[in-house]
């Protein structure tokens, strides 16, 4: 008696028609089982290493990510904080990154490394109303001056925390990381703030 | 009555429509274009109702946000009460009816949607009169996002009110070409029908959209039907533009006495004559135009009163050109008529040959009140200008300017030329370049000729009748009576008397209540501070302000990845937080109390599971972890093995109890702890607290981890077979996985982390797995316990089972007074360490008193009674006259299918000292014998813990 890979269960399970109906408006998808990793750098001179493992920089500038492809794929590296990052990469590698990367950080003595895959979900949101749907609940000004493409910041939309990340300013592409017990509150959220988009021609 | 009030020609209104509306019952016709009350002045309806207090007939009195009498209830399409009939826009089928101050919520929900959306930009222009047209335009060409809001319909602000001309043609084409650069100008966001009703710090504005409230049936259901707009601007430019204040005289509140501009807007904007016969009374020039141009109207404007002795030539005398005889020195002394003003009074100022005019119709203006609100909320200060008897803006701020009449300035040209001069400086302190200068339009209005007499009341007549609020009914000598009384700042005038507290919050009153404080006072107005303004600046519905926060998005509701099975299950849930837990899994006919009892027993006799996915996790990593851990918790932990399992006290700087949990270590340098549920970010925010300010030379990080995990505790004697058959792999005897270790094992396929941890006494094991496998997990389980009868089991079961064991539920036995030792917890208060979190408290004589209230049990007399939660505990053996001495209280209660009786646990003072001795419980209006027990009641030898 085993259970498959088939078998696991992502938080949104079940919602993609939902998610369908804000199109052509809004194009809401889940993307689910990414490799999620949280790293924590004391020695910043371990930064070189971790950029080797992963094939993109360590983001130096608050509020951005950076993003490309090395060893392990396609990858995404958001900071968080002055010595916190959140790696995204593709289904299926978390273990292998972290011991990569806690290889390349010199153990705990250089910092931390934690597999967070299954804490957070993400959600991919594009279409001419991204901005719009996420102005109704998020305070953070998402207009491409401001926030350009490379943004990623913590903050609120609606009632949730979210990591909320600017892949393309225009036209717009954001990723929205949620944890997981508040993922259906935000996609119950989202669904309910395109039902003015819905029925408008694009 | 069919009176048609409606001129032939002019206003803005859709000649070719027909609405039909109702309004006290009444079936009247309007015209789209109308408000409810231009509509019903087109009708001739003044009245709308009758006054709060003394039930006087009241009618229309403004035609904007400063009505302060026209109250009305709408009855269809939704109700809603206590909108103001000068707001509201008419549409087809609107049932209206007038208020007397009181309105009448609605019984049913709200059907209608609400939402918000937050906006930014560099420069926000409040009002699209022409100060704000011509501010937003500057800014917008500047190339800065520039948002402009404006209450009204349209744009145009006081435009709409008049006929001037600007460069020689209606001020529309202007308008309209102000608007079209704006609406096709990127970055210019344009929101009409929106009131800024609040400013507040760092250029943050919320503003209210009525986005279908003038569609009325035919509004579409799926768009809101009002928004909050959250404004972040760099800039904010203030171009409210001013409200008319009226002269206070005895019977001043009879329906046909309106303030003189807005008998302008509706002549202009509406096509409605608000009367057949009109006197004007004014102490300023601006009422001159309301005769004027009403008497072009063809209406008949026998007498215009003005207080001043010296009036201005050039108005006088078009108005003699037009049969107005003007009245230099004259004032309003009285008025008569009952549903309608029928005759006034008047009089030289100051007394002499008396006179009375038969008239429909009186127009009132005491000056102009520059709409400061925004302004003032902001923290800016207000400066009484004594040539116009208002208050306007003081100094600048940092990030907003005031412009047009809502700085006091109320010529056309100057209140153009002042948005210009806005609209560069708002831009220029938001970092762009000015563009060119704006060409400022000519203007055909007619300047001030003579200075205008600040006026408050006309004294001498029936102070009792004068009134000064006429939405709260107060008048003149209560306003004296307030300062005879003594009362001298404003602000307790305010609230002795209740000026200014209704809808309009004193937009029409306020400044006159102030110049008749000052006036009683003896006081120079200027050195007197006025009442502040708060927002917000008109209503806002509580419906807009909950927005789309209801239904199910009220609150966020947190689930755990087991929750479908759960509530296929029907399981039946209890908050925790914003969690949902499953309390109890009732079977068909079942009640929680049989379900509960159920679900002990096959903890106690087979196996049973739970959902305790909600536990907070916290993964810390570091070579100084174990040290951080000694500090945190009471007891120690640096010495615990790895492969080891110690559950932990954690308290606060004061001693007393603030969570509690096990911590496993996985490495020296790696731990895994968990949190009470609804602690888990509390407990982290602590860390990252002490870590942060206290610590930081301590080199660990913590990480959330609470929703990575999915946790089932699988309890009970059968609950090793359980395991081993999915586990085939691991050697699940007590030899080789004992109690409180943990061991990474694959269960079901799937990879886990099980720990020996029991929270009933029972054997048990804590299966932790990916989130993703929670479900797959759970599945199994109960597949694999199918021929022990496994049964899932909620918190209700997991509480009764913990307490017949003794152990705390931290928040529900501890209330924040509770100390460790408290709960009998001596062994996990560290005697070794040289510090830690709390230490220092547990020697204060307070935590060392011998009657400190202390956990132990309660078995009552009666096995069959369940004591209430939160009874207290006393020594009588009845209820006696108070005071009666509480010598503590139940904190759990329950009935147990092991013990076969009911029992509790409770905080008694000098409790342990108290074991076997027989006190009381209140419950209801009686007492229940109890005796005091220890607080472990079930297996007290530990026998069962391995099974």
């Amino acid at each position: 008696m085993t259970a498959d890979i088939t078998t696991r269960r992502t938080p949104l399970d079940g919602w993609t028609s939902r998610f369908a109906e804000l199109a052509p408006a809004v194009r809401l998808t889940e993307r689910p089982f990414r490799s999620q990793l949280t790293l924590r750098l004391r020695d910043a001179g371990r930064a070189a290493a971790v950029s080797r493992v992963l094939g993109v920089d360590l983001p130096e500038t608050p509020c951005t990510f950076n993003r490309g492809a090395g060893p392990h794929g396609p990858v995404e590296v958001a900071w968080l904080g002055p010595d916190e990052y959140l790696v995204l990469a593709q289904p299926g590698l978390q273990r292998t990154l972290e011991s990569a990367l806690r290889e390349a950080i010199g153990g705990t003595q250089g910092g931390a490394v934690v597999d967070v895959s299954a804490q957070r979900t993400t959600l991919a949101l594009s279409g001419p109303r991204a901005r719009d749907l996420l102005a109704h609940g998020c305070a953070i000004d998402l207009h491409p001056s401001v926030s350009p493409t490379g943004t990623c910041v913590q903050t609120l939309l609606a009632q949730t925390g979210i990591i909320l990340l600017v892949r393309d300013a225009d036209p717009a592409e954001f990723l929205l990381l949620v944890r997981a017990s508040f993922a259906r509150y935000l996609a119950a959220w989202l669904v309910d703030a395109g039902a003015e988009y819905r029925e408008e021609p694009v | 009555m069919t009176a048609d009030f409606r001129l032939p020609a002019g206003g803005r209104i859709d000649r070719d429509s027909a609405l039909r509306f109702s309004f006290n019952g009444r079936s009247l016709a309007g015209r789209t274009g109308d408000t409810l009350a231009s509509a019903l002045l087109a009708n001739g309806v003044h009245q709308t109702g009758t006054s709060i207090k003394y039930g006087r007939p009241r009618g229309i009195m403004a035609a904007g946000v400063e009505e302060p009498n026209a109250l009305v209830q709408i009855a269809e399409p939704f109700t809603e009460p206590m909108l103001t009939a000068t707001t509201v826009e008419l549409y087809d089928g609107l049932v209206a009816d007038g208020l007397s101050g009181y309105g009448v919520l609605a019984a049913e929900p709200d059907p209608s949607r609400y939402d918000a959306k937050h906006a930014h930009c560099d420069v926000l222009v409040v009002g699209a009169g022409p100060a704000g047209l011509a501010a937003a335009l500057t800014a917008a060409r500047s190339g800065a996002r520039v948002v402009l809001v404006d209450d009204q319909s349209e744009p145009g602000g006081s435009l709409l009110g008049t006929d001037d001309n600007l460069d020689g043609r209606s001020s529309d084409v202007w308008v309209r070409d102000v608007i079209t650069e704006l609406d096709t100008t990127p970055g210019v966001l344009r929101l009409d029908r929106t009131t800024a009703f609040g400013a507040y710090q760092d250029g943050f504005v919320l503003a209210l959209q009525r986005r279908t409230d003038h569609l009325g049936f035919d509004a579409p259901s799926h768009v809101s039907r009002h928004r909050i707009w959250r404004i972040r601007a760099k800039q904010t430019v203030i171009a409210t533009g001013a409200h008319e204040r009226p002269i206070v005289f005895a019977d001043n509140d009879r329906p046909g006495i309106l303030l003189a501009g807005a008998a302008r807007t509706y002549l202009h904007r509406y096509g409605v004559q608000v009367g057949r016969r009109l006197a004007v009374f004014t102490a300023n020039d601006s009422a001159y135009l309301a005769a004027i141009e009403l008497a072009e109207a063809g209406i008949d404007v026998p007498v215009l009163l003005d207080a001043r002795q010296e009036v201005p030539p050039g108005l006088s005398a078009e108005c003699a050109a037009r049969g107005i005889e003007v009245h230099p020195g004259h004032v309003v002394t009285g008025t008569e008529g009952h549903d309608r003003l029928t005759d006034v009074h008047i009089g030289p100022f100051g007394g002499g040959q008396a006179d009375t005019v038969g008239c429909d119709t009186l127009l009132v203006s005491g000056g102009w009140n520059p709409a400061v609100h925004l302004f003032s909320q902001l923290g800016g200060t207000l400066r009484y200008a004594p040539e116009t008897g208002a208050y306007v803006p003081g100094e600048s701020l940092a990030s907003a300017r005031v412009a047009g009449s809502a700085a006091g300035t109320f010529e056309l040209t100057t209140c153009v030329e002042q948005g210009i001069d806005a609209g560069r400086a708002a831009v220029t302190a938001a970092g762009f370049t000015p563009a060119a200068e704006a060409r400022v339009p000519v203007a055909d209005v007619r300047a001030e000729e003579t200075a205008a007499a600040v006026l408050w009341r006309v004294p001498g007549g029936a102070d009792d009748r004068a009134f000064v609020d006429l939405q709260r009914d107060v008048t003149v000598s209560e306003v004296e009576r307030a300062t005879g009384a003594g009362l001298e700042s404003l602000e307790h005038v305010k609230r002795y008397t209740t000026i200014g507290t209704a809808h309009d919050q004193g937009k029409t009153s306020g400044t006159v209540a102030a110049g008749l404080v000052a006036e009683q006072l003896g006081a120079n107005l200027a050195e007197r501070r006025p009442t502040t303004f708060r927002p917000p600046y008109t209503s806002v519905p509580f419906a807009a302000l909950g927005g789309r926060d209801r239904g199910e998005l009220y609150d966020p509701i947190r689930v755990t990845a087991l929750h479908d099975w759960h509530v296929a299950q029907g399981a039946e849930f209890e908050d925790v937080g914003q969690w949902k837990r499953a309390r109890h899994y009732p079977r068909q006919g079942e009640d929680m109390h049989t379900a509960v009892l159920r679900e002990c027993r096959a903890a106690r006799e087979g196996v049973a599971l739970m959902d305790a996915s909600t536990l907070g996790k916290i993964d810390l990593q570091g070579p100084d972890a174990a040290e951080l851990l000694d500090m945190l918790y009471t007891n120690m932990m640096s010495t615990l093995k790895v492969g080891r399992i110690r559950y932990g006290v954690m308290c606060g700087i004061d001693g007393m109890v603030i969570d509690d949990g096990t911590v496993i270590r996985l490495a020296d340098d790696h731990f895994l702890l968990t949190t009470t549920t609804g602690n888990a970010a509390m407990v982290l925010d602590w860390i990252e607290e002490w870590l942060q300010t206290e610590w930081p030379h301590l080199r660990v990080f913590a990480t959330s981890v609470t929703e990575h995990w999915v946790t089932v505790p699988l309890v009970g004697p059968k609950s090793r077979d359980v395991l081993a058959a999915l586990a085939p792999e691991l050697d699940v005897s007590n030899d080789a996985f004992g109690f409180m270790t943990w061991q990474d094992a694959t269960v079901a396929g799937i990879p886990a982390r099980i720990c020996r941890i029991s929270f009933s006494g029972e054997l048990a094991y804590e299966i932790n797995v990916n989130a993703w496998c929670g479900l797959a997990l759970w599945e199994a389980l109960i597949e694999a316990g199918e021929p022990y009868g496994i049964t899932p089991y909620g918190t209700e079961t997991m509480h009764v089972l913990r307490a017949e064991k003794g152990y705390p539920i931290v928040g529900q036995d501890t209330d924040g007074t509770v100390t460790p030792q408290d709960l009998g917890m001596s062994w996990a208060v560290s005697k070794k360490k040289t510090d830690f979190i709390g230490k220092r408290s547990f020697s204060r004589a307070e935590n060392l008193r011998p009657d400190r209230k202390q956990l132990v049990g309660l078995l009552p007399a009666d096995p069959s009674v369940l004591l209430p939660e939160g009874g207290q505990i006393i020594e009588h053996d009845h209820l006696p006259e108070p005071p009666v001495r509480m010598l503590g209280h139940v904190t759990s209660s329950y009935d147990s299918a092991a013990l076969g009786r009911t029992f509790a646990l409770a905080v008694l003072r000098s409790g342990r000292d108290r074991i076997g001795e027989k006190l009381y419980v209140t419950k209801d209006d009686e007492v229940v014998a109890v005796t005091v027990t220890d607080t472990v009641l079930y297996d007290k030898e530990g026998a069962r813990r391995d099974g």
